[in-house]
């Protein structure tokens, strides 16, 4: 069965990508749709497969995959099964960081400036956790400083949206705290893109430090892991992954929480394992959670966070439960 | 002479109308607070010199070009209670839905406020101008600007008929931030029926307009694209506005064919639709 994970769990991602650009409040025929995306007969058909659609679904698959792969890394690094990007406020940063390069005009004025100041958010967060509650820090610390690093950035985010002369940004919080990969285009897939491949390459390179890592920092480190670089690697990786993909679709979260946490039976615990398969699994669950929010309610943008929260609240608190039990064993 | 500029000077003539301090009724208000960009417009075109005294802040920026210079004169308020009664008002203008809790707060300290329906047609606009003279003790001003801009509305109507010559006109569709479309029952449906366009909201089965996924919009495949204004201040970012920049939307053939901008002049109810509507025959003409 561990064999087959891999090819199924790529199989799942090629139908639910396929099921995803085959769904939109304009009810086509699967076959005219697919026609439309293929042929291209410059029709309005085209134009809604090929932008709207299609990095839509691209979009979801990458960011998934992005956020399942750095749940995984930091519930590893933190050796913390509820550490979380989304969770811990790092995604809060990030958008944060990429909101103030929108209101300044900074990404009007230079594109990257809105995936690299989210970018800058993410990083900060991270390093502000893994100053707090590092490896050797508790449970109980990592998500006290979640709380005040969530905290601070929504509270940040708050203000800079009801200070804009826009008068629209303000009523755009949820978009930012709860995520939507509603309307977006290939600009944002070419932002975002690039930085969330480099940072899973980054991230992927440490599956086998974050293995020797399980037996404790001073065992990894006699098995020759460098832990300085670990750390640089795994800050900088998370960051431009969730920098990147929060400054073009919102906060998700729940995504790095849950995904690893279903996935980790089927790969023995193993980070070497469960990296690669969290990505695929990230991406399945976000495509499916697009999928849902657009079938839920058609046409109304329902936030991605609204449903994976509902899915992941309950994971969280099941897994807060198993910690404690595992502290009174 | 093209019929735009007849517009624009017919509306100049209405502005002027305003300005000489006729004699007014002893109970005509001296004082008066305006806290809404429609009834501020409107106040600027009737009120005697003197006799409007504050407009609201979205005035100074969001004003029609005619009226923007007299918008900028007088000191702006941002709807607070407060503020509004230290004005020491003996009348104070609102709209319908705006500042409710205001307007609640004013009339407890005893302050007259008269508001005023959005409007929703080009008739309304006649009903609010009488409004606002009545309010205003300026009734003889409120009758001219009213029988200009009937006689401007049937030019317009001339023209549009003409520019059309029988055809049907093409097939329109009003998108502003969020997706937002107005449909025939509102004052923007008026405007695009006046112009002789068909309004794709009425497929749509939005009567009084709503919210339209871009690929709804898309699929529908108009002709032509009014789209929204950028809000009253280009400045500052919302994704409500940026899907008006989206790539699909600009690769579009009604795009393609052009675009009109729903600019401050379709905003509120006021005599200066008919330069939006004038705009609009000429842009869409066959």
């Amino acid at each position: 069965m561990n064999r087959l994970l891999t090819p199924a769990l790529v199989i799942l991602v090629i139908l639910l990508m396929l099921a995803s650009i085959l769904i939109g409040p304009a009810a086509v025929p699967v076959g005219d749709s697919l026609a439309a995306l293929i042929r291209g007969d410059g029709g309005p058909l085209t134009l809604v497969m090929r932008e709207l659609r299609l990095p839509r679904a691209v979009l979801a698959a990458t960011i998934g995959a992005g956020l399942g792969l750095s749940g995984a890394v930091m519930q590893g690094y933190l050796r913390n099964p509820l550490a979380e990007p989304g969770l811990l406020g790092v995604s809060g940063a990030a958008a944060l960081g990429a909101v103030l390069a929108l209101q300044t005009g900074l990404a009007a004025a230079m594109a990257l400036a809105l995936p690299l100041s989210g970018l800058a958010g993410a990083f900060t967060a991270v390093l502000v956790l893994a100053l707090l509650a590092g490896p050797s820090g508790g449970a109980l610390t990592l998500i006290l400083a979640g709380i005040g690093v969530s905290a601070l950035s929504g509270a940040g985010l708050a203000l800079v949206l009801n200070l804009s002369p826009d008068p629209f940004a303000a009523q755009e919080i949820v978009f930012w705290l709860m995520g939507s990969l509603a309307d977006r285009s290939w600009s944002h897939v070419a932002l975002a893109l690039p930085f969330i491949v480099v940072g899973c390459a980054l991230l992927l390179t440490q599956a086998k430090a974050l293995s020797a890592l399980t037996l404790g920092e001073d065992a990894a480190a006699s098995m020759g892991v460098n832990l300085g670089r670990l750390r640089v690697v795994v800050l900088l990786g998370t960051a431009a992954v969730v920098g990147a993909s929060t400054a073009v679709a919102g906060s998700i979260g729940f995504i790095g929480l849950m995904v690893p946490h279903i996935l980790r039976r089927a790969t023995q615990g193993n980070p070497a394992r469960l990296l690669p398969v969290s990505a695929l699994g990230g991406a399945a669950l976000l495509l499916a959670a697009d999928i849902a929010v657009r079938l839920i309610l058609p046409g109304r943008d329902l936030k991605l966070g609204v449903l994976l929260a509902i899915l992941g609240a309950p994971f969280f608190l099941m897994l807060i439960l198993r910690t404690r039990f595992a502290q009174n064993a | 002479m093209s019929v735009f500029r007849h517009v624009s000077e017919a509306l100049a003539l209405v502005l002027a109308l305003a300005v000489p301090a006729g004699a007014q009724p002893p109970e005509a208000p001296r004082r008066v607070v305006s806290m809404n960009l429609c009834t501020d417009q409107l106040a600027l075109m009737l009120a005697a010199p003197g006799q409007l005294v504050s407009v609201s802040y979205l005035a100074h920026d969001g004003v029609v070009a005619p009226l923007q210079e007299a918008a900028r004169a007088l000191p702006a308020n941002h709807g607070l209670a407060e503020e509004v009664y230290l004005l020491q008002p003996d009348l104070v203008l609102a709209g319908r839905y705006s500042t409710v809790a205001t307007v609640a707060m004013l009339q407890r300290l005893g302050v007259p406020v008269i508001r005023f329906e959005p409007e929703n047609s080009l008739d309304d606009i006649e009903a609010s101008l009488a409004q606002m003279g009545a309010a205003l003790g300026r009734d003889a001003e409120a009758r001219a600007a009213i029988a200009r801009f009937r006689q401007d509305r049937a030019l317009l109507a001339t023209h549009a008929a003409q520019v059309r010559a029988g055809a049907e006109g093409p097939r329109a569709v009003l998108y502003s931030a969020r997706g937002w479309t107005g449909g025939s029952q509102t004052l923007s449906g008026d405007i695009l029926r006046a112009a002789g366009l068909r309004n794709l909201a009425d497929e749509l089965g939005l009567a009084w307009g709503g919210m339209v996924a871009l690929e709804s919009l898309l699929i529908a495949d108009p002709d032509r694209l009014i789209l929204g204004q950028p809000g009253h201040s280009p400045e500052g970012w919302s994704e409500a506005r940026a899907l008006l920049h989206h790539p699909a939307l600009r690769h579009s053939r009604a795009y393609g064919a052009g675009v009109a901008a729903n600019d401050r002049d379709w905003v509120c109810g006021t005599p200066y639709v008919l330069g939006a509507i004038a705009r609009l025959i000429d842009g869409t003409a066959p």
